[in-house]
Order: structure tokens, then sequence, then C-alpha cells
């Protein structure tokens, strides 16, 4: 496995073998794209008087410049860094525009999904995985789709936004030429003027009309990263004084006159309607309006978000059952018999003769596990509707605009482009606004108080209790060690299936093996002559969904504390043995930087330990070394070294920021978080069952970004899976103890 | 009718005793910036002042308040120039945003009562305080600012 090897194509890629057959990778480029969006420009229905758009993330009338933030803002600062791509090209400085979130449109189909969706490891540039990303970027163009995730908004973005921002600018520039009659070449732009050799500056608002009038120049290369005023340097996020001031309006916050709230009790087993309910107590309660049925529970309108909260918590429900075991014992059950050929997602990957090498050497063997886990962001699953006779108008925010209209849609019997959406500033995602139960119960009783807008706000326990959660997964892992070499890995993985069932969900199901249980599975990066990644896929059990960082959060897991274990069991430093083994270049780079930030010098001793993994989730590689001390109190996290190559760091400030925040959520959630099943609903239902890591469990996180890996990659979820294995790798080192299992505080304790 | 004071302006609210005050400000004043995050006091997101001390807004009975004086961070005085609220920005705390109003007024009663506080004093006062985003390092790193800042003047 020396060298990375090549895969099949997935059968969509066949399907669009013939598209596919003429583009090399390459000659899909910015200009291109702008080009062709602008024929179908969304902005276009919108436009005022007088106004031009020039593409769909630019829009210019006499009073303002509005520029559109392309992805969903879940807290990733999405919706400042992709307008400062653009304002960076168009010469326009933080204040001189407004910022709107993209409606649903194919125009904003993600191109970054080209490097996930293609079935080639990350670290795989040769022609022909260049050639199936190319294929799947024509794909992609044609379903149109368009969501926020997968940590694709810069690979997606960064690009094709300064494109956009330079054709603006030269459009501009044309119709200044136009009115004074100055070639263009002797015109230039600051600060949203157009400025003309004698000095005389022309607002960009004032050359609206005229540039709708000009046609847009197309011809245009985003400029030199040596000329940059704000991208990739330290920058304030446009949204930060807002935040701080308490002055954004998050969804939570919006407000429309004459609107009544929501809240709602749904069938603890997921997916399940209600059988009958008695609302008698709750109809007495103050400020109820009324009490409304709806598919899988039942809602209370009422003056405020409190009365209808506690009105229907008092209804009683009778449920149907679940569908999956009604106890968690029952689910652990159901994955342990996956092990077998009928549940078999996909063989991902097999290097070498991995059953003959198991014969030889010492054996090595261990079995893994990760339970459920909830998303729970800040801001509680919410949203307002309102039905007429037209169709459906809702505000909130998701990560994926056109499956919002759909699910709406199909909940009240529309058409999805009956379905007016507005994005919203998000209190957190983590996963969680790609799932719809907000959307779908919000349609439901919309529909049924046609012409009253409703603000539908879940209490904290009923989005617990609806929360889709992380996959459940088991790992069995063998390998075999022979003369101080790790000789065979043999990595099997049983799990639900996530990315699988929200596509399912979204209503675009599909029968390939789930690609995300790969994710941390089958791209190690390691020199091991046997290598083989298999998955197999539980039926049954809970519907899961997409959780920070996705398969990678749990395969990531297994795969490197089963490294460690390897490692240790050849009597190898578990640094300097990746570092030895690490077959691509970059992330040798990577892991050797990783080693001299963290002063790498093996054993520490004195109840110290120091543990290492590295795992490349969505392209991008991150190795952490977390170091413990094991104390009286148990284990307190001293310290964590962070090394991500990103290929290009567009916002060194907040990039740090996110990726502390990623790192975070990893270790928290590995330390103590889990939903179980009991009776068929979540035992978890707020924060104290479910705690993840509060401010004095945090250690100093110091990270460093780097920038050799040749594409731009994204940040928002790959510090996460090397979290937790480098915790319980440091735990081993400190100890002496394995911990196979998430949460860890079931085995151990933490200060 | 209930009377109370917020931000130094009086209201009059139509509701019952028991209502909390997280839920007269948001969804009968339109004062948002307290936020709802657990409604059991897990998280802090709810925190505002009454009578200038920090307090879980989703626990305080509205029928409790007659008289009392309730600040949100609207209401600070010297909000513009406020030097934790412009420590919060210098440093760049928010991700989502979602849990600072509330981190940033816990964080004001910390260095009302300890000037200078220890990394100790930090995780005692602030870890009642969720961040799902995991900005942790940032708000601590923010307080000290702030206390040097304050320690100037």
């Amino acid at each position: 496995m020396g060298r990375v090897e090549r895969l099949s194509r997935r059968s969509f890629l066949i399907g669009s073998a013939a598209i596919a057959g003429g583009i090399a990778f390459g000659s899909y480029n910015g200009v291109a794209q702008a080009a062709e969006s602008a024929g179908s420009n969304p902005l276009t229905a919108g436009l005022g008087p007088n106004s031009v758009t020039f593409n769909p993330w630019v829009e210019i009338s006499p009073d303002k410049i509005t520029l559109i933030a392309q992805h969903a803002d879940i807290g990733q600062g999405v919706g400042s860094a992709q307008v400062i791509l653009i304002a960076e090209e168009m010469d326009l400085d933080p204040g001189q525009f407004e910022i709107r979130f993209a409606g649903p449109s194919p125009a904003y189909f993600n191109t970054g999904f080209k490097e996930e969706f293609a079935p080639f490891l990350a670290a795989d540039q040769s022609a022909a995985a260049e050639e199936a990303r190319a294929a799947t970027l024509e794909y992609l163009r044609k379903t149109g789709l368009q969501m926020t995730g997968g940590s694709s908004s810069m690979p997606d973005t960064y690009e094709k936004l300064r494109v956009a921002g330079a054709v603006a600018r030269e459009t501009l520039k044309a119709a200044a030429a136009k009115r004074s009659g100055v070639a263009v070449a002797d015109i230039r732009t600051q600060s949203g003027d157009v400025i003309l050799p004698d000095g005389t500056k022309i607002p960009y608002t004032q050359l609206a009309a005229e540039a709708a009038a000009v046609p847009p120049v197309l011809d245009v290369k985003p400029r030199d990263p040596s000329t940059w005023r704000m991208v990739g340097k330290p920058m304030m996020r446009l949204d930060i004084k807002s935040k701080v001031m308490g002055e954004l309006k998050f969804g939570i916050d919006q407000k429309i006159d004459g609107m009544l709230y929501a809240s709602v009790k749904l069938n603890p087993a997921k997916g399940q309607p209600l059988k009958s309910y008695d609302a008698s107590r709750a109809l007495k309660m103050p400020g109820v309006k009324k009490v409304v049925e709806i598919k899988n529970g039942v809602a209370v309108i009422a003056t405020n978000s409190w009365y209808a909260m506690q009105a229907v918590a008092a209804i009683d429900c009778k449920w149907a059952p679940p569908a999956y075991p009604a106890e968690q014992a029952g689910h652990w059950k159901v994955l342990e018999n996956s092990f077998k050929p009928k549940f078999l997602g996909k063989e991902w990957r097999k290097v070498g003769d991995v059953d003959a090498a198991l014969k030889t050497g010492k054996l090595v063997q261990a079995e893994y596990r990760a339970p459920y886990v909830a998303h729970q962001p800040l801001e509680p699953l919410n949203g307002i509707g309102i039905v007429t006779d037209k169709g459906m108008e809702i505000w909130v925010g998701h990560q994926s605009p056109q499956f919002v209209q759909h699910v709406a849609a199909t909940a009240i019997g529309l058409k999805p482009e009956q379905v007016i959406f507005h994005n919203q500033w998000t209190g957190g995602s983590f996963g969680h606004r790609l799932e719809y139960e907000n959307v779908r119960v919000l349609a439901e009783i919309a529909n049924q108080m046609k012409g009253t807008p409703i603000k539908l706000v879940f209490s904290r326990e009923e989005d617990f209790i609806q929360d889709i959660p992380r996959q459940i997964a088991i790992a069995r892992h063998r390998g075999s060690i022979d003369k101080g070499k790790i000789v065979a890995a043999d990595l099997k993985l049983a799990s639900t299936a996530p990315l699988n069932g929200l596509l399912e969900r979204s209503g675009t199901p599909t029968k390939d093996p789930d690609a995300q249980l790969a994710a941390g599975h089958w791209n190690v990066y390691y020199d091991i002559p046997n290598f083989r990644a298999t998955t197999y896929e539980a039926r049954g059990l809970s519907p899961c969904t997409t959780w920070r960082s996705v398969g990678a959060s749990t395969a990531g897991f297994f795969t490197e504390s089963f490294i460690d274990e390897m490692i240790h069991a050849a009597g190898l430093d578990p640094m300097k043995a990746r570092i030895d083994m690490c077959a691509v270049p970059t992330y040798r780079k990577l892991l050797e930087t990783l080693a001299q930030m963290s002063d790498w010098k093996g054993p520490l001793g004195n109840g110290k330990g120091r543990g290492v993994a590295f795992v490349e989730s969505f392209g991008t590689p991150v190795a952490e070394v977390v170091e413990v001390t094991a104390t009286d109190k148990g284990i307190r996290i001293d310290k964590v070294w962070v090394a991500v190559d990103v290929g290009k760091v567009v916002d060194p400030v907040n990039f740090e920021n996110q990726v502390q925040g990623g790192v975070i959520w990893g270790l928290g959630h590995a330390i103590n978080c889990q939903i179980t099943y009991a009776k068929g609903g979540a035992q978890q239902t707020n924060y104290h069952h479910h705690e993840a890591m509060r401010l004095y469990q945090c250690p100093v996180i110091e990270v460093r970004g780097l920038e050799n890996d040749p594409k731009v990659r994204g940040v928002g979820e790959p510090p996460v899976p090397p979290a937790a294995p480098a915790l319980a790798n440091a735990i081993f080192a400190a100890t002496g103890k394995r911990i196979r299992e998430m949460p860890f505080n079931k085995f151990i304790d933490f200060v | 009718m209930i009377e109370l004071t917020v931000n130094g302006t009086k209201h009059q609210v139509d509701v019952v005793p028991e209502m909390p005050l997280l839920w007269v400000l948001r969804d009968e004043l339109g004062i948002t910036s307290a936020k709802y995050g657990c409604g059991i006091a897990q998280c802090g997101a709810c925190t505002v002042q009454i009578n200038g001390k920090a307090v879980r807004s989703c626990q305080a009975r509205i029928g409790d308040l007659a008289g009392k004086s309730v600040v949100t961070i609207d209401g600070l005085k010297n909000r513009d120039k406020h030097p934790v609220l412009q420590a919060w920005i210098e440093h760049q705390v928010p991700q989502c945003g979602y849990c600072q109003t509330g981190q940033i007024m816990q964080a004001i009663s910390l260095l009302e009562s300890t000037p200078k506080p220890t990394d100790e004093d930090i995780d005692e006062v602030m870890s009642g305080n969720l961040c799902r985003c995991g900005t942790y390092p940032r708000i601590r790193t923010a307080i000290h600012a702030a206390a040097a800042k304050m320690a100037e003047k």
C-alpha cells in the first residue's frame, strides 16, 4: 500500500460517463461557472428598477450592494468568509455591503462535493482520480444539489466567489468606461467606487443601471494572492460585533406581525405515528389557543412559547411502538450480529493478501464501540411558517434549501416551488440542521392554521428526544506484527448508515453502500502491505444522520486506536512509527510538524501520558497530540497540539477558532456523551445528561495551519476525528489502560 | 398585570406569575438577546442581571420580580465601550454566537466580584455556561484581557 491505489467508479459516475468522457480535470474553471450561472441567475427575479445582478452572488441597486453567502451559516463563519471572497475582488470594504443567504436554486450547486463523492482517496491526485472528480462535478451541476456540509464551504466557493467578484468589478468598469469615454485600462476601483484617471469617483450603486446594459465581462481571472487586502490575513469576522452586542437575530429571534407560538410533543419512537391523545388538561391552561394533531404527535398553539411548551407537556399521548428495538441492549445485539455477508456494505479497499498475512507474525485483535450521540446545538429547532392558498413561506435556518422545499411541500400536498424559503443565522448545527423534524411539523401545523404565521420552538427536551443521532458502530479489527512491523490490518466495522439515512429522508434515496462509513476506515495512509477495509450496514436500528465529521467520528477512533495498539505491540514509538509508515509526503510533513510542535520525545512518566492520532476526513489531514495527567480526581487533559493542512488558510483567526472548537467537540463527546434508548425513546433529554466539555475541562489547544496540500480544504469537521483516539491513546500511555469504547467515562474518571 | 423594569424602562405584562422572565423578555417584550437553551439552568444562555446580579432568566418567576430592575446586554451602561464586550470583539470569541450574550453577562458578573480572576476563578464561575461550538479558549483569553483593561482605569 505504498502507493495510493485507484478504485472503480460508483454507479452514478458510470451513468454520467458520456459527459465525463470529454472532460479533463482543469477544463472546469471559475470563468465557465460564472458565465453559465448568469443564465439561470436566481437574483434576476427579485431585481428592482435600475439594478443589476452579474451572477448569483452579487446584486447592486441604486441604494445598496448585496452580496450572497451561498452556504448556511452554522457558526463556521461563511456569512463572513464567503462574502469577503467576493468583496476582495470587488474592492469593497466591510460595511459597504449587505449580506444575504442564498435562496434555493441549482445555481448554488455545491462544487465542493466533487472531492468527497468521487470514489478516490483524497491524497490521490492521479489523472484517473481527477477525471472522476471532474465527472462528479458535472453530475453535481446536473442535479443542482445545494447543501452545506462535508466541510465543503471553502472548497466550493474559494475560486468561484472570487471570479464572481471579479466579473462584477470588470463589468462596473466597463459601464464606467462607456459613460466617460475613458479606456477600461485607465480605470481602477477602490472602496466601492470606480475611479477615473482624473480622480472622479463613481460609486458602484450609481452605475447599477448602466452596468445592467453592458454585456458582463466574463473573461476575468481572480487576482494574485499577493495583492489580497483581506483574504488569508487576520481580519474581523463580519458577524462578531453584532453577535457580541446581542443584536444579531437568529431564526429563533425572528418575529412576524400577528404570529402565534407553537410547541410540539412527538412520538419518542422516531418516525412513528400518534395513536391517540387526550388534551383536556392542556386546553384549560393559560395562553392556549388550540391543540392541533399532526402525523407523529400533537402541537399546542398559544400566545407565548412558554405557554405552548407547558401545555403540550400536559397532553397525554398514546404512541405507536418503535420500528427499532425498544431497549438499548437490543441495538447493540443487532449490531453485534451484523458482521455477516448479507449486511455487507462494501469492501472498500484491499491491498495484498490479508488472510495469509494474518497467519504470520503476532496477531493483534480488538473490538471497539461508539454509541449514538446527539447534536444539540444551543439554539433549539425552530421556524416560522405561514400557509396560504398560494403556498407556504418558511423562515428557518437549514443546510439544504431545496430539501426544505421538498419536505415542507410533501408534508402538506404542495409543489416544492410553492414553498418560499428564507434561510436564517443559526445557533450551531453540527449536522442537526440537515434534518427536517421542525420543517415537517411546522408545515403540518401552519397548514391547519392557514393565514396565521406560526412560530414553532422545540423545547430542549423535545429537541433531544427527536434528535436523529450519530451512527452507532462496532469495529472488529485484526492485524499482525512481524519483525517489528505492522504487516497486516483487516478493518471491519458494522454501523448504522448516516448519510444514506439523510438522503432517504431528503427524498433522494440511494442503494449505494454508505460511503461515509468508509471515512476514517479506508483512507489509512500508512504503508501496511496487506490491508483490507470492510463495512457492514446494520438494519432495523434507530435512524441516524450526519454528526460533525460523520463517519470519521467513529471510524477514526477505531482505526487510530487500533493502529496505536499495533504500534505498541510492535514495540515502536507512536509518533515515530506513524511518521515512518506515512505514505503521503505532505501528510508525513504534517506529522513531523506535530512532533516538532509538541516536542515529542516518547514516554513522559510520572502519571503523564501523550497520545497521537492522525485522520484525514473530507480531504483534510489532521494530526493531534493530547497530553493527560492521571490525578487523584481522575484524568486531566493538560494540553492539545493540532496540525491541520488545508492548502490555504482563508481566515486565520476563524481557522484557529474552528480547529479548537472541533477538538473540544471531539474530546467532550468522547468523554461523556451517549444517547441510549429505553421504551423506544432517548433517555437523555437535556444537557445534564449529555454535557460534553465545559470550560473547566478545556485544555490549552495549540493550532498550526499548514498550506502544503495541493487543494483548498475545509476545516469545520476534520479536527474532530483525531481527538477521541489521541485522548484514548494518551490515557493508555498514562495509565496502561486501553479504552475501546465511547464514552470514556464509563471506564475511567475525568477531573 | 405585572410591572417590571427592563433596561430602565417600565413594562406591564399580562402573563401568569409562574412564567419565567426569559419568556417575558423574548415573547412579550421582544428582547431577544437573552437566549433559550435548556430551560433548566444547565446552559447559561439566558443569563441577565436582576438588581445587578447575574441570574438565569429561565429560572426567575416573573411574579417575583415586581419592583426589581432587569438588565439585559442591550441595557448595559457604557455598552459601546464596555471593556468586556470590547475584549469579546477584539478576541473574536463567537462562532455561532448563540451562547455569547449569556457568557458575557456571566463574565461581567465575575469581573465585578473578582476584578483579577485566576484561571481557577474563571473555571469556577464560567463552567455553568455551555458553548457547543467550543469557544472556551477564547472566552478565557477575553476575560483576562478585559480584567487587564479594567485594571488600567
